[in-house]
């Protein structure tokens, strides 16, 4: 019964978003206020439904309803609570619910904290909005019903045992909630094209909103990535996967709109631009919706095998993008060209940075797509693995990285880049430094590494040297150096902390790509492995029971030196539920990296396989994107940036930062 | 500058970066990528040894054998032909018999494939696309989840 009611509230959900969607563009186009006002009670009403809905298929999943079909097909009554709940997003059927809630609670929150924008605006912006909705409410209704019923079962089949894991559990809330966010910055992008003018108002609107889906897009790659790393057992963090990709090019537009949002907000330049950026932002989203939706592409994460699903989501894809690049095309003329700047400054700093950044996401998505296109022409089945990645990505990216620390000392309009270099020396002593005690520490692996480290160290110190010269704590006294670190915007600290984050990710992406070492051994009992200075003894294999799966944990005493350090426990589980076997990798963390065991089979006569790594600085890839977002979290608590702050407030605070 | 020079500049710095990205996608793709293959496409196509290919199908049953050390040796299949393969290390989880399985490596002289990398599989009625497209065409393709998966 309550699981007919959150399937009648997704409909109605439908209907409401279909009215949000005609009557404020409407009213806004023949200037009727009572027509636009239809947006706001409307945004929250889809909220409320569709929020009802989400409830009455957590509650199946909560009770296991296995009349329920999506219940059944991916839930156990002896499952952990905090898989019956994460199993509600951890299939197609539900992350779709979960994406469109999210969608409501967007919209919701522009209705709500919305009240000093444009009217129009907002109304053609709720209008897209909603518009998004009712592609994927049809979408969920008409082709992926997780409310669809079944003859009741006695038992569910299961989660897939891999996604029983906490940080997958959190990945996708995550995650979604950072395509999701970008498509605020798409709904204001075609709002403004509607209209057919743009400003900085625009840009410091769409800025927060961006920086929250940014904030949550790091966020969830991050635990992507780290869920990747322990639970998969391959030792490495990231694969270049077509799936992955879906998520980091989001991530790099978001990156890009971020930083141009910046240029429009402060010096009312790069209009067209960035309103092309916040389209393509989010089209990427979609694009990554799709490819991991639709079953191009088999992976964990395709869910959907179903055809017709993939050709309706490739509808939704074609209507929204090309719509709004359409709308682009006819109206991003009307819009007036800003100011003027001088190539050297800081809007010349960050044209550089999406020059870069997108042209990098370009390759990432030929990179992506290229397989795809090739098979459907010629037929020939390929794979693009990450050597394409590491020669095309990787040079684009390190000019931008190396120009990151330079760009906030540059001046708007005209900057003095020798300045700005002198300004920088002890970024580059300390960089200098890290290269040569790399090469002096390692002494192997690639000759380009110890600079790879050189680089994030140069990241990490120039973010310091920023705020250091911007609070003059070498050149002013004390008291003087306190006030400014006090009054200088939080949105500084935060671009700080973000760019020592991105430089902390490099350290830790260069150290375990370059020297990361590996044994692979039969062992027996007593038997010992030499791993980068550990000793790895074998002590055997004991079976264990857990709450729902049966496992074989194998046993290592991990000594330096002859002095005991740790005891590892890699463990092959097999699961009840379905009935599926998976690696538990063992960890032990030190300051220096990570040593990683895997149990692998039993040989012949026998021996356990085990395979051991040693990953240098591996975490320091995720401690940098929490900076990272550390650092978003901050610039969005600043009162400037604060979501729904009147306009007039800004230029009552607007002190100059230096 | 005239706002037409700095345009002009910036397209200009646009271009000569769009234009390196391109050759180095280009060049990239020419020499990073992989194809996949099948049994059946091995031995038509004759691919040299050393060559480095993606080789999927269906793990031979009855053909999967532990050595002493971290070898194994298995077969793929797709049931037209068959290679049979040498691979060193751990094995996915759901590395089975009769499952769908894909391998990159090189063949040897002898016709032999050694392989380097054996794919994961996430899933136990996950198929490679690869292999269930060859398969389909093979005319031995079973639906995923046929045969009592529901119990």
């Amino acid at each position: 019964m309550i699981t007919e009611l959150g399937h009648f509230a997704l409909i109605l959900a439908l209907a409401v978003a279909l009215v949000q969607a005609a009557l404020p563009a409407w009213g806004a186009r023949v200037g009727d206020a009572r027509l636009m006002a239809v947006a706001e009670p409307a945004a929250l009403a889809q909220l409320g439904l569709v929020a009802l809905a989400f409830l009455a298929l957590t509650r199946a999943y909560l009770v296991s309803d296995f009349s329920v079909e999506s219940v059944w097909a991916n839930s156990h009554s002896a499952k952990p609570l905090l898989y019956k709940i994460s199993g509600v997003w951890g299939n197609h059927e539900g992350s779709m619910l979960l994406w469109v809630l999210i969608l409501a609670l967007f919209g919701a929150a522009v209705a709500v904290l919305g009240t000093n924008l444009p009217p129009t605006l907002r109304a053609n912006a709720l209008a897209v909005q909603a518009g998004i909705a009712v592609a994927f409410l049809l979408f969920i209704v008409l082709a992926s019903n997780p409310f669809t019923r079944i003859p009741v079962q006695p038992e569910g089949r299961g989660l897939n045992p891999i996604l029983q894991d906490p940080a997958l559990a959190f990945h996708p809330p995550f995650l979604y909630a950072g395509y999701v966010g970008l498509s605020m910055a798409f709904s204001f992008a075609v709002a403004a094209l509607l209209e057919g003018r743009t400003d900085a108002a625009w840009a410091r609107w769409v800025r927060p909103w961006t920086l929250a889906a940014w904030m949550c897009l790091t966020l969830g790659i991050a635990l992507g990535s780290w869920w990747a790393y322990y639970e998969l057992g391959w030792g490495g963090w990231w694969f270049w996967d077509p799936v992955e990709n879906a998520s980091f090019m989001p991530w790099l537009a978001a990156t890009a709109l971020l930083h141009s949002a910046l240029v429009m907000e402060k010096r009312e330049a790069l209009k067209v631009w960035t309103i092309l950026l916040a389209i393509l932002a989010f089209s990427l989203s979609l694009l990554g919706t799709f490819l991991v939706r639709s079953g191009v592409l088999t992976s964990v994460h395709a869910f959907a095998v179903d055809p017709r699903r993939g050709i309706f989501i490739l509808a939704i894809l074609a209507v929204l993008i090309g719509g709004a690049l359409a709308l682009y095309a006819w109206r991003a003329p009307r819009l007036q060209p800003g100011g003027l700047f001088a190539p050297i400054s800081r809007e010349g700093a960050l044209v550089l940075n999406n020059v870069l950044i997108t042209t990098g996401c370009a390759t990432v998505l030929i990179g992506t797509l290229y397989p795809l296109a090739l098979e459907t022409l010629t037929g020939a089945k390929i794979s693009v693995g990450p050597p394409y990645f590491n020669l095309t990505f990787v040079p684009l990216m390190l000019p931008l990285l190396l120009a990151v620390p330079v760009g906030p000392l540059l001046a708007w309009k005209r900057g003095d880049l020798p300045g700005a270099l002198q300004r920088l020396w002890a970024a580059g002593l300390a960089a200098l430094v890290a290269t040569v005690a790399a090469y002096a520490a390692v002494r192997r692996g690639p000759w380009l590494a110890p600079f790879g480290i050189g680089l994030g160290v140069w990241l990490v110190a120039g973010a310091a040297v920023e705020w250091t010269t911007r609070v003059k704590l070498l050149s002013a006294s004390g008291a003087e150096a306190m006030r400014r670190a006090r009054n200088l915007p939080r949105s500084a600290y935060g671009t700080a902390l973000a760019h020592a984050g991105m430089g902390l990710t490099v350290i830790g992406i260069v150290a375990t790509s370059a020297w990361q070492s590996e044994q692979v051994a039969a062992m027996k009992v007593g038997d010992r492995i030499e791993l980068a200075g550990y000793e790895l003894t074998f002590r055997g294999v004991a079976p264990a029971r857990g709450p729902n799966y049966q496992e074989q944990v194998g046993l290592l005493a991990v000594t330096r030196g002859g002095a005991p350090v740790a005891e590892l426990a890699p463990a092959k589980r097999l699961y009840d539920a379905p009935r599926q076997s998976t690696t538990e990798a063992a960890i032990h963390v030190s300051a220096a990296g990570d040593l990683y065991a895997v149990l692998g089979d039993e040989t012949r006569d026998g021996a356990f396989v085990v395979r051991a790594y040693f990953n240098p600085l591996v975490r320091l890839i995720w401690i940098g994107a929490l900076v990272m977002a550390l650092g978003a979290a901050l610039s969005l608590s600043d009162r400037r940036l604060r979501i729904g702050v009147p306009r007039r407030a800004r230029r009552a605070s607007a002190v100059p930062a230096q | 500058m005239s706002r037409r020079q700095r345009r002009a500049a910036l397209i200009v710095a646009g271009v000569a970066v769009l234009c390196s990205a391109a050759l180095l996608v280009a060049f990239a793709l020419r020499d990073t990528i992989v194809f996949f293959h099948t049994p059946k496409e091995v031995m038509e196509k004759a691919i040299p040894p050393g060559k480095r290919i993606r080789l999927g199908g269906l793990v031979a049953a009855g053909s999967v054998r532990r050595g002493e050390g971290l070898t194994v040796e298995f077969a793929v299949t797709d049931t037209a032909s068959t290679i049979p393969v040498r691979y060193t290390g751990i094995l996915p989880d759901l590395f089975r018999e009769g499952q769908g399985v894909v391998t990159e490596g090189v063949l040897d002289a002898s016709g032999r494939f050694l392989a380097d990398t054996v794919l994961a599989k996430h899933d136990e009625t996950y198929m490679p696309p690869e292999v269930a497209k060859a398969l389909k065409e093979q005319g031995v393709w079973k639906q995923p989840g046929e045969g009592g998966r529901a119990r």
